[in-house]
């Protein structure tokens, strides 16, 4: 057979199967395609991207640097500030919204269509397409933090005069170093979105809706922040998904203050841990029928 | 492809497919039958793994499924109720998702190879455009063409005419027989009888998730009894000395008598008729339809059960 299948196929036979594997990543690269290959992608990240930018001229055309405290206060001072500015305020909504929507689509998106089952006949493998979908998933909350990060560079520099940067701790950094700090709290708070990516990841490994696991994977992440605001449940605090979002903060310290950075990685890694396996065990064991 | 004792319980209590045993014999083309609703898709469903027997095996191409899906099915080819793609992509697009979904596909030959399925299944002039702008009749072919992305040693194809015109359907017909004679071997579920009666060389059907019948499609043909129609003004001269020479279950309609010759010799019939001075206007022997034969063994027609 192997030679008769080599004819015009390619790769189809077993004398092929030792290039298993080399093309295993070919999926990964597809999936990356299917999230930014779409207009709905490109229009979150194009509000994302717009959060600088209002900001940013909200503050111009007021023209002082009014009563606004923290990173805000900053800004009209020092355009760098528009960067942190942007990516803390699009952290408790614009940014878990792009994440939900992306993430409650991943699976359910195509097990409405039915291409779940073309991928699953390809052979994708459950596992295998599962991992490419949450790799996918992790790019998007990174591309999503960078496109603020970008934003806000960008509309801080136009917008206002830039220099050296006032730290938190009082000391002052070239606007280089300055840049460097920034982007590394937009890769903070990418890995902070992965477990919010994780839990809609497993959502949607469940239905075959892409609407109702955007909306149950936004319903818990709301029920995670009215938790996050009974100070009766203080106990349990310290493990709520958002708990240690705003520990991005401590990079603007000299040194650092890594604990709280670590602790809420950890926990976003705890979350990712587990809600993944439940994914897994999920999609794994499921009958598809779509 | 083999399958033992396959059974699919679902949820609800209600059993889709009930204790089949499927023969595919390598080399064949398998036409699948079953009124809608009989249990042909979900059998398939587990024949390719997607969904899990409750109980029973399956083997394909000689390994079981699904432990060994991952080795297996980039040897299949797969269609599996009707076509799903990503309606805002281009079909080429979507054929080359599908085929980078299988680690064993050679990516540097993908454009290639997805030319080459689009232009065997009719669509190279759509290749660039949106696939939500296709027409069901070629969302049927695209998904035709993710088959044919490699060569198979197994095509699985549930309903691959549905939503074709007429010339479509021929050219799927074409198409499988071509790929039959590579040593491809194709099993096509179908409630279109005609299909198989064409291209098929075995057939089982299914009825109410039952395999009420498995066989060679000439065997099947075999035991249909031809009926001997003869179109007279003479009814009465017609019937009685076809009687008298020992054609039995004599019908008369308002210009036919009709019966079973048995293996009584053709020519001699109508010898005998044309010495008893009945003006013959007609004389032929007919063979019932398959679909005749099938109704009967589903117990109703086509195209009706729940």
């Amino acid at each position: 057979m192997s030679a008769e299948v080599m004819e015009v196929g390619g790769g189809s036979s077993p004398s092929t199967a030792v290039a298993r594997g080399r093309h295993g990543t070919a999926l990964f690269w597809s999936e990356l395609h299917l999230v930014f290959g779409r207009a709905r992608t490109w229009v979150l990240l194009g509000v994302l991207a717009v959060v600088p930018v209002i900001v940013g001229v909200a503050i111009r055309l007021s023209g002082s640097e009014g009563d606004a405290q923290g990173f805000l206060g900053q800004v009209a001072g020092n355009g760098f500030f528009l960067i942190v500015a942007s990516l803390a305020l699009s952290l408790p909504f614009f940014l878990p919204t792009a994440v939900t929507v992306i993430s409650g689509e991943s699976l359910a998106g195509e097990a409405s269509l039915g291409t779940l089952r073309n991928l699953l006949t390809a052979p994708a493998g459950r596992s295998r397409l599962l991992a490419a979908k949450m790799v996918a998933l992790a790019v998007f909350c990174l591309a999503a933090t960078l496109t603020v990060w970008l934003a806000g560079l960008i509309a801080g520099f136009v917008l206002f005069p830039v220099g050296d940067v006032v730290l938190l701790s009082g000391s002052t950094v070239s606007l280089a170093d300055g840049l460097v700090r920034a982007l590394g709290i937009a890769v903070l708070i990418a890995a902070s979105l992965i477990g919010l990516a994780a839990i809609g990841l497993f959502v949607s490994s469940l239905t075959s809706t892409p609407l109702a696991a955007m909306a149950a994977t936004f319903s818990a992440f709301i029920v995670s922040g009215i938790l996050g605001a009974i100070p009766q449940i203080d106990v349990i605090h310290p493990w709520l998904l958002m708990y240690g979002w705003t520990s991005f903060a401590d990079l603007l310290r000299d040194p650092p203050y890594w604990d709280e950075i670590v602790r809420n990685l950890l926990m976003q890694g705890a979350y990712l841990a587990v809600f993944y396996a439940a994914a897994w065990a999920r999609l794994t064991s499921r009958d598809i029928n779509g | 492809m083999v399958t033992r004792g396959l059974t699919k319980r679902f949820r609800g209590g209600q059993v889709a497919v009930n204790q089949v045993d499927l023969e595919v014999p390598a080399g064949s083309i398998f036409g699948f039958l079953g009124p809608n609703g009989s249990g042909k898709t979900t059998t398939i469903r587990m024949l390719l793994g997607l969904i899990a027997p409750t109980a029973g095996t399956v083997e394909l191409l000689g390994q079981p499924m699904p432990k060994a899906q991952l080795s297996v099915l980039p040897r299949v080819g797969a269609l599996v109720e009707g076509p799903a793609f990503y309606p805002f992509w281009t079909g080429l697009a979507n054929l080359l998702r599908f085929d980078a979904a299988d680690a064993m596909a050679d990516p540097w030959t993908r454009k290639l190879r997805a030319g080459e399925a689009l232009e065997r299944v009719g669509l190279s002039n759509a290749a660039g455009k949106k696939v939500r702008a296709y027409s069901l009749g070629m969302r049927q072919r695209l998904a035709i063409a993710v088959a044919l992305m490699q060569r198979r040693e197994l095509l699985v194809l549930d309903e691959p005419t549905n939503g074709l015109d007429p010339q479509g359907t021929r050219e799927v017909r074409l198409l499988i027989r071509e790929l039959a004679g590579d040593g491809t071997t194709v099993f096509t579920s179908t409630h279109l009888l005609a299909e198989v009666e064409q291209v098929c060389t075995h057939a089982a059907v299914m009825s109410q998730g039952r395999l009420v019948r498995q066989s060679t499609v000439a065997d099947l043909r075999a035991e249909l009894r031809p009926r001997l129609i003869v179109r007279t003004p003479d009814l009465g001269l017609a019937a009685q000395t076809l009687s008298g020479l020992g054609v039995t279950d004599l019908k008369q309609s308002a210009d036919t008598v009709d019966g079973d010759p048995g293996e009584l010799p053709i020519d001699k019939l109508a010898a005998a008729l044309v010495t008893a001075d009945v003006r013959l206007h007609g004389f032929t022997l007919e063979r019932p339809s398959l679909e005749e034969a099938f109704v009967a063994l589903t117990g109703e027609g086509f195209d009706v059960a729940e």
